[in-house]
């Protein structure tokens, strides 16, 4: 009994930091309706990014400095997004979007390669410091750590702030109005550039954000590190309906717990396969995800 | 049906078409791939140099591991240079990388053989690169030593081939003797990485001289290399109770299990092999990783003036203590290079003969005697980790 | 006549490849090898054109397809062949094996084309690019945990059989199959269905027909070099079969001009012969602020292979060798 509390307790905390990065995903998606297959990438490069800020807090763990270097990150990654976009993606926007897409992986590899480059990053794993002091809490004999609990918390907070800034503010209207039709957008005097470049930094700032946690609570980090969040992060953002955002939640949560209970049996060998199996078959069954809309294709 | 003109639509009007800048961009890509097919000049003569060839991961997923070794590779070399050489020659060392990916070690040993004429070759540092690259130096009758492949089978693949480390077999031999008699331990479970076959290869043996000792395995659980989350499979295991866990893999993921399996209140030592060595594996797992044991080929503690020497040396020049790897690699290279000095040619034959003939050949990784399959004897120590250092408990010899 | 002149290429093709067959003992077996693995990268390029270029159906699960044929042909030739064999000496008869384990292969991997192309038809775009990604990890899975032929330490030891002959006249067949098929009144049908589904349906194409066909046809072919390659390298791992192969694959296709089969050919040689070239260029070092950099150009292969990417879709979207008229935006 106590086993399964503790596994489920697990597989929600994977499944909240799969979440998180699925949110910046999605976000992207749902405006411009291509991959951003660098997202692991500025990912990773928030969690460095808080590395070489750490001592910006003061070297030691607490909240305000573990926000300082949070907030900090997140804008260096955002502009970060927004130079991406201007120079990989912008010329590209009326051409198919597989050529894009190329361009992503492109730019991904870029990232990555570049970052393994002794004159960058380098190649061996760094130990990602204590920004918030942790403690573990215990119930009915499952063991959970703060820090889980900080994922969780600001997967629901982003989630409500992301679904306000698209619902309810003039930017969120006009992001809604480029995902629905840019050409009619632009006539209705929404300036498309601005649009676009607003929704990458806020991914990008999203990634980062996951990148932090993620290098929380697993604190070894290299530039490597984003390639296998961001390909279970797509996984999620596609299992919930790629471009909803409570979809990508969701997403992030049923592949975590999946994950974990596969881990949890002798097939734990086959873990990677069978997560795979079931989202196909998800898939097979609701070809547009979980929380997706099948659109009627017009003639 | 098939046109001519459909299989190259107005090839000649695209060419045509195109921008001179773009042409431009395209012919030097030819240039130079073409220059790639052509035979390089020998730009240093074979009569003042000996050139060796190396092949190993300095990119992508396995890098760090392939630096550490390069880097362990590349300062021998450099020391025997300094001290006069081979036979009065110079060790020109030739580095290609195999970007950690399956499929390239045959290509660039074969590149290292016909196109740059090297003597001999050392690497890789995974068993399943070193099994690629291996059966094209045999081939060619290019002797081969390989730094940290410890799969049994990299050997067998013909006698030109041959290892500074130990084998799986002896290492998992070690462990589960130390669980057995020092620790008394009885329940073991393991944790293998099912993306490598140096971490299966130590589980099974581990497990093999485990139950004829005795004991039982309560569970076996794994992971793929690369992965963080160890949560899932340590709660399986904490349900089974067992008294200690093996986990042979590298410190990359040891470091965060350690840290996870505390988490999670997991009490049972863990116990690892010689991919644990490294100063990133307290770095990583902090307090978490006190009171862990692993077996690996030296000790500081019991370690000869070679062995300080090179600690030192390696210090000053990359800033950081070497691994396991990087003594590998500086131990293959010492290796090759004293047969090729007792063989007194560069004859792949007679380099080979040398090496075969290797007995307590003083290395910074322990005493080094090639046994009749090519592997080296040589012991192995327990280590523990103990206020964040690695503390000396026992040698066991081969 | 154009059929027939069309044939006498595929011909020739076959007649030149084994004339180079037979000199080949004299060539520098690094040349060698960079050679035969360009025919192979050939042969995945153009087929994968078929199901992505042609047909419009986005794939990423073409190495998990190669996979299936390296290891089918694989296993045959290093634990069957033996057996059969052992009483018949000769090239010939290892010969005639090989070519019908590299067959046997292709029909593996056509096989699991066939389940692949199933989901195919329900889903499309990123849900399909997903589910075939998905496959091709599911099959290196499979593979990574199949003791018989090596798990994860890889199968050893598989006989070279992998000649000029074989990798440049599968090619050419290859090639020619695909063109032919999309020239002929039934192949215009992928091209219709990737245009315009709807619009194809509408005039009575079978969308759902051609797409598997399409699934089918490219996985038999990827299977194929999947099996030149295994006897190439005499060496398989299941990390080899990962999704990066896959995209490395895609950007050939892309970087050639969907649907344009010169292109993606000669990108594919241009593709194969980037790592050949860094690796000639010599080290550069200089001093950055008093620190020594030693630029080591095959270290950056994958940088510079990124770079060029991004660069030649920047300036050549629409392929390296595609004139077509710029298409207008939400095409």
């Amino acid at each position: 009994m106590t086993e399964a509390l503790q596994q489920l307790v697990n597989g929600l905390a994977l499944g909240s930091i799969y979440a998180l990065i699925a949110l910046g995903y999605t976000m992207v998606y749902g405006v411009l309706r291509f991959i951003n297959f660098a997202h692991g990438d500025v990912f990773m490069l928030g969690a460095f990014a808080a590395l070489f800020l750490y001592p910006l807090a003061g070297g030691q763990p607490s909240v305000g400095g573990a926000i300082l270097v949070l907030v900090l990150a997140m804008a260096i990654c955002a502009a970060i997004g927004i130079l991406i976009e201007r120079l990989a993606y912008r010329p590209l926007r009326d051409r198919p979007r597989l050529n894009v897409l190329i361009t992503a992986i492109g730019v991904s590899l870029l990232i990555e390669y570049g970052g393994q480059h002794q004159a960058m990053l380098g190649k061996d794993p760094r130990t990602f410091p204590d920004l918030l002091p942790a403690t573990q809490f215990s119930i009915g004999g499952a063991v959970f750590g703060s820090h889980q609990l900080v994922v969780l918390a600001l997967t629901l907070l982003l989630l409500i702030v992301l679904r306000f800034i698209v619902l309810k503010t003039r930017i969120g209207t006009a992001m809604r109005a480029v995902s629905f039709n840019p050409q009619a957008a632009a006539l209705m005097g929404v300036n498309i550039n601005v649009v676009v470049s607003f929704t990458f930094g806020l991914g990008s700032a999203l990634a980062a954000a996951g990148g932090i946690l993620y290098a929380m609570n697993y604190p070894s980090i290299e530039p490597l590190m984003g390639v296998m969040p961001g390909l279970k992060a797509f996984v999620a953002a596609v299992l919930g309906g790629i471009g909803n955002l409570p979809g990508a939640a969701l997403g992030g949560l049923v592949l975590g717990l999946i994950e974990t209970l596969v881990k949890a049996t002798r097939w734990s060998n086959y873990a990677d396969g069978i997560a795979f199996a079931v989202l196909i078959l998800i898939l097979l069954f609701r070809p547009a995800g979980l929380l997706g809309k099948t659109e009627v294709e017009k003639v | 049906m098939l046109k001519v003109e459909r299989l190259f639509p107005k090839f000649s009007e695209a060419l045509r078409l195109m921008k001179p800048t773009h042409n431009i961009a395209l012919a030097c890509l030819l240039a130079l791939s073409l220059a790639g097919c052509k035979k390089s000049d020998e730009n240093t003569s074979a009569a003042t140099t000996i050139k060796i060839g190396e092949y190993t991961s300095l990119t992508g997923k396995e890098a760090t591991f392939g630096t550490s070794s390069h880097n362990g590779t590349q300062q021998a070399i450099d020391e025997i240079n300094a001290a006069g050489g081979v036979l009065g020659k110079k060790l020109v060392l030739i580095t290609e990388d195999t970007q950690s990916k399956p499929g390239e070690p045959a290509t660039v040993v074969r590149k290292l053989i016909f196109r740059d004429k090297v003597v001999a070759i050392l690497g890789e540092v995974a068993s399943s690169r070193s099994l690629e690259g291996a059966p094209v130096c045999q081939q060619n009758k290019i002797p081969m030593v390989s730094p940290s492949s410890t799969n049994a089978k990299v050997t067998e693949m013909g006698d030109f081939i041959f290892r500074v480390c130990f084998i799986d077999p002896f290492q998992g031999t070690v462990m589960a003797n130390f669980a057995a008699k020092t620790l008394n331990a009885k329940r073991i479970a393991i944790f293998t990485d099912v993306k490598s076959d140096y971490s299966k290869g130590l589980a099974k043996f581990f497990k093999e001289r485990h139950l004829a000792n005795g004991g039982t395995i309560t569970a076996e659980q794994d992971y793929s290399g690369g992965d963080k989350d160890f949560k899932a499979q340590l709660t399986a295991i904490k349900a089974t109770n067992p008294d200690a866990v093996f986990v042979p893999g590298y410190y990359t993921e040891a470091g965060l299990i350690a840290q996870q399996a505390k988490q999670l209140d997991l009490k049972a030592p863990l116990l690892g092999g010689d991919g644990w060595e490294s100063s990133k594996l307290v770095e990583i797992g902090r307090e978490s990783m006190e009171g862990h044991y692993f077996s690996t080929h030296y000790a500081p503690e019991v370690a000869s003036p070679l062995s300080k020497a090179f600690v030192e040396n390696y210090k000053k020049r990359f800033n950081e203590t070497p691994d396991a790897l990087a003594a590998n690699g500086y131990d293959s290279a010492l290796l090759l290079a004293d047969a090729i000095k007792r063989a007194g040619s560069t004859d792949g034959q007679k380099i080979r003969d040398a090496l075969a003939a290797t007995k307590d050949f003083e290395a910074v990784a322990g005493k080094i005697t090639i046994n009749a399959k090519r592997d080296a004897d040589k012991s192995a120590v327990v280590l523990q980790v103990k206020d964040g250092k690695f503390k000396y408990l026992q040698t066991v010899a081969p | 006549m154009k059929a027939a002149r069309s044939k006498l290429i595929v011909l020739a093709t076959l007649a030149a490849s084994l004339g180079v067959s037979l000199i080949s003992s004299q060539l520098d077996p690094y040349f060698l090898d960079v050679v035969l693995g360009i025919g192979i990268n050939i042969i995945l390029a153009v087929s994968l054109n078929l199901i992505n270029g042609y047909t419009g159906q986005f794939s990423l699960g073409h190495a998990g397809f190669m996979a299936v044929g390296a290891y089918l042909s694989a296993a045959l030739t290093s634990f069957l062949a033996p057996r059969l064999l052992g009483a018949i000496p000769g090239i010939a008869a290892t010969q005639v094996f090989f070519f019908a384990a590299l067959l046997a292969g292709g029909l593996g991997a056509a096989l699991a084309g066939l389940l692949v192309g199933i989901p195919s038809l329900r889903l499309r775009g990123d849900y399909l690019a997903i589910v075939t990604l998905g496959f091709g990890e599911i099959i290196r899975v499979i593979f990574q945990n199949m003791e018989s032929v090596g798990g994860a330490s890889g199968l050893h030891n598989i006989p070279q059989h992998t000649s000029f002959f074989w990798t440049f006249g599968l090619a050419g067949v290859a090639v020619y199959v695909v063109v032919s098929l999309v020239n002929s009144t039934y192949g215009r049908g992928f091209i219709a269905v990737r245009d315009d589904e709807v619009a194809a349906a509408a005039v009575g194409i079978n969308p759902t027909r051609y797409k598997v066909t399409a699934f089918v046809l490219g996985a038999f072919w990827a299977g194929i070099a999947g099996g030149l390659y295994a006897h190439l390298k005499s060496s398989l791992n299941p990390t080899g079969f990962d999704f990066m192969r896959s995209i490395e694959i895609v950007i050939m296709v892309i970087l050639g001009g969907m649907g344009n089969t010169t292109g993606v050919i000669v990108a594919a040689v241009l593709l194969s012969l980037l790592p050949v070239g860094l690796r000639e260029l010599p080290t550069f070092t200089f001093n950055l602020a008093g620190n020594r950099i030693d630029l080591v150009w095959k270290e950056l292969q994958m940088v510079i292979y990124s770079l060029f990417i991004i660069a030649m879709m920047l300036l050549r979207p629409q392929g390296l060798f595609t004139w077509a008229p710029r298409k207008k935006a939400g095409e």
